[in-house]
């Protein structure tokens, strides 16, 4: 492995711990902030406990998930110094815009939420747990924004002299057709993995009939939530796959691993060859007729462009050289990613028709599926992630600038391996204490309800929402 | 050579106030962070000082996001030969702030000896060596690094710990714990407030002298701007305001003390950024390879965009933050935190609340 291959797997490594915690926290944020709402409106002291239950959860993964974020913010000027000054005038505006609008607004926020109560009126105390939600999504638009301009650049021009792209219309990068199924897609995804994972959370306690009222009710409110989440996200994903076909034809070729533009494609449904860009021959490589044509295009004899069209075709666009994705990276990581949200799909259905036939709490087969269920939304996140990414190699800037001409220079491999290393470390211990935290609140529960006419007791607990 | 146009100096300017904000603003809760134990006796008092900046730190910490975000944006060029140039040193800076930031947060997940002291010492550790190496960082920047024509730095880390650069870091580290601790004095009361207006007191005049060193050493260093005056006239002010904090201090005004040893923070930095204009990072190879803030700017398209966007959100950013530091204004002491069983019971008590700390009967 050289010095670039140890740049991109520390750019990997660090974005997806990071992004274990973000769609975490978008969610979750959302899910206090309506429990918070709920609890307002109808007075119920069950919805309290349930805000300050969750909203334990909702600490933990924000302060893991802002402290990874730090590295993001500067890793692309320490590792990538090349690709920053070519994109920069592009890719800098999305970035900028997120720490002024979005980063402020949720770390601000939530200090007020943590120690604002009994402080802030009930009211505005609930508009900073909104503010916090609208914060976290905000954040996730702007580099979304940033990351479709690299799979789809739009409203800019190359500098003459410089020859690094220069924005010429921030509307057209805002509101680039890519980020707008992107960001619905992302979006849709941080509910549902917040959503399984409250329910997973909720039907573990519920086997143990512990704290009944609040597990059950959150796992009744969650169920719905967390169905429509996948649905929608399924439904944009869908739409992205489409999209790909015009704005990226390889990656999605690779992804099927169709060699050859075909009318009525088959759909590969299990395929193993070499792990490189385009093994020559696949063994075993199971496939159904004429299901891709009927995905890509709706139609049973529809043309989907191959690797082998679209080689030769950017070839004659860029020039020589290799235009072809790791298949086994592509091909299994968009398998994965559909596989995962089918199972998201099928575990939140199956719930919500337990619970109409009133039998989700004694069901307990389904609560250690839901247990399971709280880690398959990561794997569908990181392997959209990896999709996304490893699918449009060789290029970083989709059609202008290869990953191989955006690293660093001056960065020796030594200090890359140094800098791996203390992340890899670093990160280790950070989830490692995160999930006994995460252990300890599930084994904890709730706190308990207070006396009758008592006034609320704070004292069950010494896992609490302030330090 | 080119010199920068008026957007460029206007977001050099507008980048400078970000630095600015960040280091007056974080500056702080690093020294907070650093006096943790030196102040706390007892775990009730470590509550009350990890309280007083337990609610802003994290909104404190985004301004050196969103300065970083906005160099990006701005001067990609500066960006980029900085953080790649300064890789491990800056590499040091992030896992200080990762291991500060999450020390906060698990401080109070539980209650076992052994778990809050690791995670005090992360806060001390973290805070510590942060303050330090910005300092050293900045003068670096100010001083110039070895650089090639390519604008790719050329130094190595050692290159950058010369003597300049270490008593930029030691200015840093004392005014931020001076700062700190003047903080502390305006936001806790009984024995507390009286050990940190005894340290602050012992700290300020140091941070001063260094301070001086500082400056003195930055003016005689090698020529550089055209706006060198105007660099010295903020040196000057700025250890005025240094002097004016010990002044304050002894009169036991720490309102006044407090905005004094901000201001002081402030002007450095504004000295600073004064005496690197027009560069963005000097090259001390050769001057002929200086990055300047015209080679590493944005086209000034880009750069009016984000100055509506800054127009718009800079202030709205600067109200809710001041409305943050006004919700949490009020004094925290040992007895706020003694005995309360629970951070919530403890937050329910401040707010005048009265707690029930009976056990609850057992549940049915």
């Amino acid at each position: 492995m050289n010095a670039l291959d140890f740049a991109r797997l520390q750019f990997g490594v660090t974005t997806l711990f990071h992004f274990i915690f973000v769609p975490m926290s978008i969610g979750l944020a959302a899910w206090v902030a309506l429990l918070e709402t709920m609890h307002l409106r109808t007075g119920r002291e069950l919805y309290l406990r349930m805000t300050r239950y969750w909203g334990k959860f909702l600490l933990i993964s924000v302060a893991i998930g802002v402290v990874t974020g730090i590295v993001q913010e500067f890793q692309f000027g320490m590792n990538w110094s090349l690709y920053s000054r070519y994109v920069g005038d592009v890719f800098g505006s999305p970035l900028a815009m997120e720490g002024l609008a979005a980063f402020f607004l949720e770390s601000t926020f939530i200090g007020l939420w943590i120690f604002g109560w009994g402080r802030l009126s009930p009211r505005v105390h609930l508009a900073t747990a909104w503010a916090v939600a609208f914060g976290t999504a905000l954040s996730a638009y702007f580099i979304l924004v940033a990351n479709s301009w690299m799979q789809h650049p739009v409203g800019y021009k190359l500098n003459p002299v410089t020859h690094h792209a220069q924005l010429t219309n921030i509307f057209a990068v805002l509101f680039n057709s890519t980020v707008l199924l992107a960001f619905p897609h992302t979006l849709f995804g941080a509910f549902a993995t917040a959503g399984l994972l409250v329910l997973g959370i909720s039907m573990w306690s519920l086997l143990r009939a512990r704290h009944v009222d609040v597990f059950a009710r959150s796992a009744r409110l969650v169920l719905p939530i967390a169905l429509a989440a996948t649905v929608a996200c399924g439904v944009f994903g869908d739409s992205q796959g489409r999209l790909l076909e015009t704005q990226q034809p390889m990656k999605m070729a690779a992804a099927e691993a169709l060699y050859n533009t075909t009318k009525g494609a088959s759909f590969s449904i299990f395929a193993v060859g070499p792990f490189k860009t385009a093994p020559q021959h696949l063994d075993p490589d199971i496939r159904i007729p004429h299901l891709l044509s009927l995905i890509a295009t709706l139609s049973w004899n529809g043309t989907v462009r191959g690797i082998n069209q679209e080689q030769a075709a950017e070839q004659k666009q860029y020039g020589p050289g290799n235009y072809v994705p790791i298949l086994g990276v592509t091909y299994w990581s968009f398998r994965l990613m559909v596989g995962a949200g089918t199972f998201m799909f099928l575990l939140s259905a199956i719930g919500l028709l337990l619970m109409r036939s009133g039998k989700l709490e004694r069901s307990r087969w389904f609560c250690r599926a839901a247990l399971v269920g709280i880690f398959v939304p990561i794997v569908a996140n990181w392997s959209g992630w990896i999709f996304t990414e490893m699918g449009r190699q060789p290029w970083v800037v989709y059609g202008l600038l290869k990953t191989s001409q955006a690293r660093s220079p001056d960065v020796s491999l030594a200090s890359i391996v140094i800098s791996l290393i203390a992340y890899v470390v670093l990160y280790g211990i950070l989830i490692a204490v995160g999930t006994r935290l995460f252990v300890r609140e599930i084994k904890h529960g709730p706190d308990d309800p207070p006396p009758p006419g008592g006034p609320p007791d704070d004292s069950a607990s010494n896992l609490s929402l302030a330090y | 050579m080119r010199d920068p146009d008026f957007l460029q100096t206007l977001w050099f300017v507008l980048i400078g106030v970000l630095w600015v904000g960040y280091f007056v603003l974080e500056g702080f809760d690093f020294g907070v962070g650093i006096l943790l134990r030196v102040l706390g006796r007892d775990t009730a008092e470590k509550r009350a000082i990890i309280h007083t900046i337990g609610p802003v730190w994290d909104g404190n910490e985004v301004w050196l996001l969103t300065a970083g975000g906005a160099t990006f944006a701005a001067f990609p060029g500066w960006y980029a030969s900085l953080f790649s140039g300064f890789y491990l040193a800056f590499l040091l800076i992030l896992l200080s702030l990762i291991i500060r930031g999450v020390s906060f947060e698990f401080w109070g997940k539980d209650d076992s000896p052994r778990w809050r002291a690791t995670w005090e010492w992360a806060t001390i550790g973290g805070s510590f060596a942060a303050a330090l190496l910005w300092g050293v960082g900045w003068a670096d920047i100010v001083h110039g690094v070895a650089m090639n024509a390519q604008h790719n730095v050329t130094a190595k880390i050692w290159d950058l710990l010369h003597p300049y650069a270490l008593l930029g870091g030691l200015v840093t580290l004392t005014l931020f714990v001076a700062h700190g601790a003047i903080f502390l004095a305006l936001r806790t009361r009984g024995e507390l407030l009286d050990r940190a207006r005894a340290l602050a007191r012992r700290t300020m005049p140091l941070a001063t002298v260094l301070l001086a060193g500082f400056l003195a050493w930055t003016a005689f260093d090698e020529p550089s701007g055209p706006v060198r005056l105007t660099a010295q006239v903020f040196a000057v002010l700025a250890l005025a305001c240094a002097l004016a904090a010990s002044w304050a201090l002894a009169g036991k005004r720490e309102g006044r003390a407090f905005a004094f040893s901000a201001g002081a923070i402030a002007l450095l930095f504004v000295s600073l950024f004064a005496e690197l204009f027009p560069n963005a990072l000097p090259s001390t190879t050769s001057h002929a390879f200086d990055l300047t803030l015209a080679g590493a700017s944005s086209a000034s398209y880009t750069l009016t965009v984000m100055s509506v966007v800054a127009v718009i959100f800079v202030p709205i950013v600067l109200l809710y933050q001041g409305w943050t530091y006004w919700v949490f204004r009020q004094r925290l002491g040992r007895e706020d935190f003694a005995g309360a069983p629970t951070p919530i019971a403890a937050l329910r008590r401040l707010a005048g609340k009265p707690a029930d700390d009976q056990a609850p009967p057992p549940a049915a």
